[in-house]
């Protein structure tokens, strides 16, 4: 048995800790430990993007870092986009496009796609489509996705 | 599995030399992590390199040239407008590893550690003429990137070995460099050919060049001959046949159903002439 090691982090702006194996993975602590379900285990390879969180304002795969190397980092996860019951702009675009089906991929499009709004708030249809080639979506067939995003983009330029 | 953070890289080596098992150094994690998940290698120790600064830089160097660390990701090393405007070709085969996910974390040294004969930014490295610094019980050692890959999963480095960063040389005036790569789809794969070329010129006429191909033999492979056949060239349709053959008769591809031995090497020579064509256009200053 490995020796347990305590993890001090930052989830969506709170400070938590947590005592992990250091072979668990950031979405194992996420889910099992945190209790932040959002983040879904889909390949665990790094190939479907389900598990996208941001780390230290990065998008990365959950499932491809370990738990330990979130020690004194910022983690970013779907849990922490609405505000209060006010949903996120993308989050209501999504809804109101039908942007999802089974829903199992939403979480990891929504980090994904919030975090190419903030470095970039004027995507192109192409941009969008390549930044989010790494969530993979088995339902909607990605149209209604880039749509939800590009009106999101869109009514989020006009409040700034 | 013991969880090492060492803060410089003699300790890193220092770790991996003394330990008695499996051992990983872990920097982006997106091949150590898929190979430990799957079961393929439990590291009995791991040494997370990230906590040793000159791991995360990006730095130039005296003479003009780059400095890599070995823990920069890909997303980084596409972020430096001045990177990738020196290189091009470099940076546009790293980039084209994976997703935005795995960009956010996989990392050029990792690359060419993971030994894969289809690593998308090793041959830019080669063509470039990197070197890369390896420190380990015996001191350090500057090693050209070339002779790092031994065979698909090796390299040649020592037990308590461990690569610290890469160098790029000066860009210099009038040269230019490319990457191309085949893959069945747009976007998310795994090359079935790649090749990267980097030259330069003296007016329109080719005075040095160096052509690497991946994905078609053992190792990515650095191809002396098919340099030389553009040499004193203005990439004339002659000249850019000689290349295409050369690459061609390079080739040792595996043969498999992403692509036939006889397909794979045809498209070897193919890319050589496209990538030399892009090359040259940005060594005359075009951003093609």
């Amino acid at each position: 048995m490995t020796k347990r090691i305590h993890v001090s982090t930052e989830l969506n702006g709170d400070a938590v800790d947590f005592l992990c194996d250091p072979r668990e993975t950031l979405l194992d602590c996420l889910r099992d430990h945190l209790g932040a379900m959002g983040a879904k285990e889909g390949c665990g390879t790094g190939d479907c993007g389900a598990c996208s969180v941001t780390l230290d304002g990065r998008l990365v795969c959950s499932c491809l870092v370990l738990g330990v190397e979130a020690e004194g980092k910022q983690i970013g996860t779907v849990e922490g986009m609405a505000d209060g019951e006010s949903l996120h702009p993308l989050q209501r675009k999504f809804i109101e496009h039908a942007a999802l089906q089974c829903g199992i991929c939403t979480p990891g499009i929504l980090v994904a796609a919030k975090n190419l709004l903030e470095r970039n708030p004027d995507p192109s249809e192409t941009e969008v489509r390549y930044w989010l080639a790494g969530n993979l979506c088995r339902c909607t067939g990605y149209d209604k996705i880039v749509r939800a995003v590009m009106d999101a983009a869109t009514e989020m330029r006009e409040a700034s | 599995m013991n969880y090492h953070t060492p803060e410089t890289f003699e300790d890193a080596a220092a770790i991996a030399a003394r330990a008695a098992g499996t051992t990983r150094f872990l920097a982006g994690g997106t091949d150590v992590l898929v190979q430990l998940r799957s079961d393929l290698v439990t590291p009995d120790d791991l040494i997370d390199i990230k906590h040793i600064p000159a791991a995360k830089a990006i730095t130039r160097t005296g003479d003009g040239g780059w400095r890599i660390g070995a823990a920069v990701s890909g997303a980084e090393m596409t972020e430096n407008a001045a990177l990738c405007a020196d290189w091009p070709g470099l940076v546009e085969g790293m980039d084209l590893i994976g997703s935005t996910q795995v960009q956010g974390r996989a990392t050029l040294v990792g690359n060419l550690c993971n030994g894969s004969p289809a690593a998308d930014g090793v041959p830019g490295l080669i063509a470039a003429g990197c070197t890369v610094t390896v420190i380990g019980p015996k001191g350090s050692r500057e090693v050209a990137v070339e002779e790092i890959p031994a065979g698909p999963g090796k390299t040649s480095l020592a037990k308590g070995e461990v690569i610290t960063g890469v160098t790029i040389p000066a860009r210099g005036q009038h040269g230019g460099d490319a990457y191309l790569r085949f893959i069945p789809r747009t976007e998310m794969d795994i090359a079935v050919v790649g090749c990267a070329v980097n030259l330069r010129l003296d007016g329109d006429t080719v005075t040095e060049a160096r052509v690497v191909l991946g994905a078609v033999a053992p190792t990515v492979r650095l191809v002396p001959e098919a340099g030389e056949a553009i040499l004193g060239t203005t990439l004339e349709a002659a000249a850019l046949d000689r290349l295409a053959e050369a690459a061609s008769a390079a080739c040792q591809p595996i043969d498999d159903k992403r692509g036939t031995i006889e397909f794979r090497t045809h498209v070897a020579g193919v890319l050589a002439r496209r990538a030399a064509k892009i090359a040259h256009a940005r060594a005359k200053g075009g951003t093609a």
